[in-house]
């Protein structure tokens, strides 16, 4: 059994979430702040890749990204880079469609924090970076990494936008998802039940790792709490 | 040592306005919920801006909206604490505490500074706990600690006791006195409590709907509330609305009660009396009272009356010792509303 494809998948999946992590934290307290009618366009905005279907991200994707279209035909003719059908380019999709989880998760968290304490720090003369970092981030921890969590594990179960614009290409494109699809088409049902157990022993780490991590976090808290 | 405070701020339908200085005393800010005596603070401490006016601490321009001057917060030294003392949830009462003595860039001294809150407030003993595993006074005191360790040039105090069982509260107003005794610098406290604000401070400024009604030494103000609401604030319970019918003689309105007074009433419309201020028997504003209710207090009762014939008015309360009105328990009785109580109000 090649495993490029559980290789791949787990790169993509892991470079997405990071940057989704910050791109979507920054996003959430920047958008949390801002006036009401902004803070309701953009949000409609964001949050549009979690409704539509894949299909319809890869197509936009595409419009964008192709190499005869506005941005892909312009990096293709300074750096001489296609967009598309490389294995990164399944990391732009996975970024759209996992953006609206950690955006919302990280914007509910950041709503509910007790902006006293960023006042009381400001009079302590506390920078606004300590602030951000050192309190209004661990307050929000469990929230923003549920949000992580569940930004991860969509992003390796990926398939609709990252098969328009990556494909298959066995060695150099192709995912978890996209192979099974592929083994699923070609009758070989032995090796895509493989990688639908690979890919069941992979969710089922990752559930086990949230549950594990909020247990831990909430013993200091559990003890004499009144 | 004194602070300049001269803002204006419109908030939706609310406007507010305060003007008022004070030097190395505390200043109470006395009002109900909502009168913007929270928002006046938090405009001393940068965290809300005033549309207009200026704030000047110590000399140093905190705000100036004419030559454009708003210092943020982490510039003003202003320590503020919030009723519900904003302990970092996330770390420890050391952690805390050095938190707030971050602006002193001197190692040592710093580590001075910390130890000496910490030795000041006894908290040896809590150093390496939670806040959520502190009780509600222990909370208070690190809240202070980490404020003082900050050097702040002045102490903003919002509603310090009200996250706190009542009973507690007593004991705890006496080590927070002995705080401010010890800091020596403007205090500024926000309380709706009266008693509170009496025993904690030597001045006293009566807010509502976002002004300063009345503003003055704490038993000036509380002897001569000057305005209804000054009067309620200050605990006054028998208030009502007068009728001027000639040089000294008054008819209160609600009470149903023609009365003598004092001088002071020319621009009055409301008289009020404190509760323990009525005296039973004959005499000048006598008048002749049925009993409407009698409601018992843990120390005292407070008697209702109306005067004899009138149905519709308002009753008198009258708060009188226990053994007193068990002695003399009547239904009608003739009660005193004694001239030189008759406060006159704006």
């Amino acid at each position: 059994m090649d495993l490029f494809p559980l290789y791949n998948s787990l790169r993509i999946a892991l470079i997405s979430t990071v940057l989704i992590f910050f791109i979507g934290i920054f996003a959430a307290y920047y958008i949390a702040k801002a006036p009401r009618i902004v803070k309701g366009v953009l949000d409609v905005i964001l949050t549009l890749p979690l409704v539509l279907p894949p299909t319809v991200v890869g197509y936009l994707l595409l419009r964008v990204l192709g190499p005869k279209r506005l941005l892909g035909a312009w990096v293709l003719s300074v750096f001489g880079l296609k967009l598309t059908m490389t294995w990164w380019s399944a990391i732009f999709a996975t970024m759209v469609v996992i953006f609206p989880l950690m955006y919302r998760t990280a914007r509910g968290a950041f709503e509910s924090f007790d902006e006293t304490l960023a006042y009381s720090a400001q009079s302590l003369g506390l920078s606004n970076t300590y602030i951000f970092w050192r309190i209004r981030m661990p307050y929000c921890k469990q929230g923003i990494m549920a949000g992580t969590v569940l930004a991860f594990a969509r992003a390796l179960g990926e398939y609709g936008a990252t098969s328009m614009i990556a494909g298959y290409t066995p060695g150099r494109t192709a995912t978890i998802s996209t192979t099974v699809y592929q083994l699923w088409r070609t009758n070989d049902d032995a090796l895509a039940f493989r990688w639908v157990l690979v890919n069941l022993s992979i969710s089922f780490v990752v559930l086990l790792a949230v549950n594990f991590l909020e247990k831990r976090k909430s013993r200091p808290s559990g003890k004499g709490g009144a | 040592m004194s602070v300049s405070v001269d803002i204006e701020k419109k908030l939706g339908t609310f406007h507010l306005k305060a003007a008022f200085e004070t030097g190395n005393d505390t200043l109470a800010l006395l009002g109900a919920s909502g009168c913007g005596k929270s928002m006046t603070l938090k405009c001393i401490a940068g965290i809300e801006k005033p549309d207009k006016g200026r704030i000047i601490l110590d000399g140093v321009t905190l705000f100036d909206s004419e030559k454009n001057i708003n210092l943020p917060p982490q510039e003003r030294h202003v320590g503020l604490m919030f009723q519900n003392y904003a302990l970092f949830p996330n770390m420890t009462v050391l952690q805390n505490i050095r938190a707030g003595a971050k602006r002193e860039k001197d190692r040592p001294k710093r580590q001075a500074a910390i130890q000496r809150v910490i030795s000041d407030f006894g908290l040896e003993e809590l150093s390496s706990r939670y806040p959520h595993q502190l009780s509600g006074g222990q909370q208070q005191r690190v809240a202070l600690a980490r404020i003082l360790v900050s050097d702040p040039k002045i102490l903003l105090l919002d509603e310090p006791f009200s996250a706190l069982d009542s009973h507690l509260r007593f004991r705890l107003e006496q080590s927070v006195r002995d705080v401010i005794r010890a800091f020596g610098r403007t205090v500024i406290l926000v309380s709706h409590d009266r008693d509170e604000v009496y025993r904690m401070a030597d001045r006293i400024a009566v807010m509502d709907h976002g002004q300063i009604e009345v503003c003055g030494d704490k038993k000036a103000v509380f002897d001569a509330p000057r305005t209804k609401t000054g009067a309620v604030l200050t605990g006054c319970k028998n208030i009502s609305a007068i009728r001027r019918l000639g040089e000294s003689r008054i008819h209160a309105v609600d009470w149903g009660m023609e009365l003598s007074v004092q001088g002071g009433f020319e621009n009055a419309v409301f008289a009020g009396i404190r509760m323990h201020c009525l005296r039973p028997g004959e005499g000048e504003n006598s008048v002749l009272c049925r009993v409407v209710e009698e409601i018992e207090n843990p120390f005292s009762y407070t008697i209702m009356l109306r005067p004899v014939g009138s149905e519709e008015t308002v009753p008198v309360g009258w708060e009188t010792d226990k053994a007193t009105w068990e002695s003399m328990r009547q239904e009608t009785l003739p009660i005193c509303l004694p001239e030189e109580s008759l406060i006159p109000l704006e």
